[in-house]
């Protein structure tokens, strides 16, 4: 999908992540080189969101250290998408800022001018994901990202990491759901419980 | 435009208070206005930062390394345009409601000009620290009260002191809090990312 192949790397060494009196998981280290796609498992509550964050530069982790190389994309719950404005309006204010000319992907062109507050949680996945796509990013961090989506947005999402990585991008995904990719790393969050 | 409508039916509302007693009205209207103004830059106060923090576009913007701080810088001017242009146009009305002299309104507009940055700097800081609390709206109007204050000291008194150089201290806490709104907003931001 992406014209210019990706470079990227993430490392992590001697995670640990805190959250209130309680640690979560620590001496957690992992090693990522372009094309790899790691899905992390875990129950829920056991970090899984927290660890993504972390990865991410978002969330300080109570000990270890994450290196980054390649810019970062993050899809979570939360689309980052005004709820007032239209959803093709919403997505090019994202569009602008990363410089992105791509056109809307087919199943959502046709929702450019339905204001964002009007949509499903898969409509609302499917924008995140065309967002994310938009930004180019060369680690792509997915917390959940199956929530919500049908099995063509499934599919659609499973080709997109799948391309991802094939340009020689990173992608994390955080979900107890199996994943269909070829060569998918797993990492379980039970290993690494204080 | 509601802070608008809100500061208007204020100063509709105090000539109705007091009767029509227009030296009492002149003597009293710049005060109010100041009020009105203090309490009308706290109504978009709840829409200023908990939404979008809510949907995660700090964050997105934090990993596209757009530093909190400029984040911050810019949502401080939208919100100063929000509603300070609108208010000192509004002043007008309100001071013929109010039956103040030129030369009152004068000091009024130059007075407001210097001190509305302030205030939304405070508003926004405030906006921020509440943020991911659960009714940090009617928090944040109780915290801007009091941290106003200094603003509206030298403010509405250069009204009562023309050339007391009321106006240059307004402008210059103004501008200490303009300065400082941004860094401190940004660390709350990351602060509740924390949370």
């Amino acid at each position: 999908m992406q014209a210019a192949s990706l470079s990227a790397a993430l490392t992590a060494q001697g995670l640990a992540c805190r959250r209130g009196d309680r640690v979560l998981f620590r001496g957690l280290s992992l090693s990522l080189e372009s094309g790899a796609a790691l899905q992390v498992r875990g129950a829920n509550g056991t970090g899984k969101s927290s660890l993504l964050r972390i990865l991410g530069g978002l969330l300080r982790p109570a000990a270890g250290t994450v290196e980054r190389r390649g810019s970062v994309g993050l899809i979570d719950e939360r689309p980052a998408l005004d709820e007032h404005l239209p959803l093709g309006k919403a997505l090019d204010f994202w569009r602008a800022l990363d410089g992105s000319d791509t056109p809307l992907p087919d199943g959502l062109a046709d929702l450019a001018d339905v204001p964002v507050r009007y949509l499903s949680t898969g409509q609302r996945k499917r924008a995140a994901l065309a967002r994310l796509q938009a930004q180019g990013g060369a680690i792509w961090l997915l917390d959940e990202p199956l929530n919500g989506l049908d099995t063509s947005g499934a599919a659609m999402l499973s080709e997109a990491v799948a391309a991802h990585c094939d340009a020689g991008g990173i992608a994390v995904l955080a979900s107890h759901q199996p994943f269909a990719l070829a060569e998918l790393q797993t990492l379980d969050l039970a290993d690494f419980a204080a | 435009m509601l802070p608008l409508l809100f500061f208007l039916a204020v100063a509709m509302l105090f000539p109705f208070a007091i009767g029509p007693n227009a030296p009492l009205l002149a003597r009293t209207g710049g005060g109010v206005i100041w009020v009105a103004a203090l309490l009308a830059s706290i109504l978009p106060l709840d829409r200023l930062v908990a939404p979008d923090l809510e949907r995660g576009v700090f964050d997105q913007l934090a990993l596209r390394g757009v530093a909190e701080e400029v984040t911050m810088a810019v949502r401080l001017l939208a919100h100063w345009l929000s509603f300070a242009p609108l208010l000192l146009l509004a002043v007008l009305p309100a001071a013929a409601l109010l039956k103040l002299d030129g030369e009152t309104v004068r000091t009024l507009l130059l007075g407001l000009l210097a001190g509305t940055p302030g205030l939304a700097a405070i508003g926004l800081v405030i906006a921020a620290l509440t943020a991911s609390l659960r009714s940090g709206a009617a928090l944040a109007g109780l915290l801007l009260i009091p941290l106003s204050v200094p603003v509206l000291i030298f403010g509405a008194g250069a009204l009562a002191a023309p050339g007391s150089g009321g106006l240059a201290l307004c402008a210059a806490i103004s501008l200490l809090l303009v300065a400082g709104a941004p860094f401190a907003a940004a660390s709350a931001i990351r602060a509740a990312r924390e949370g």
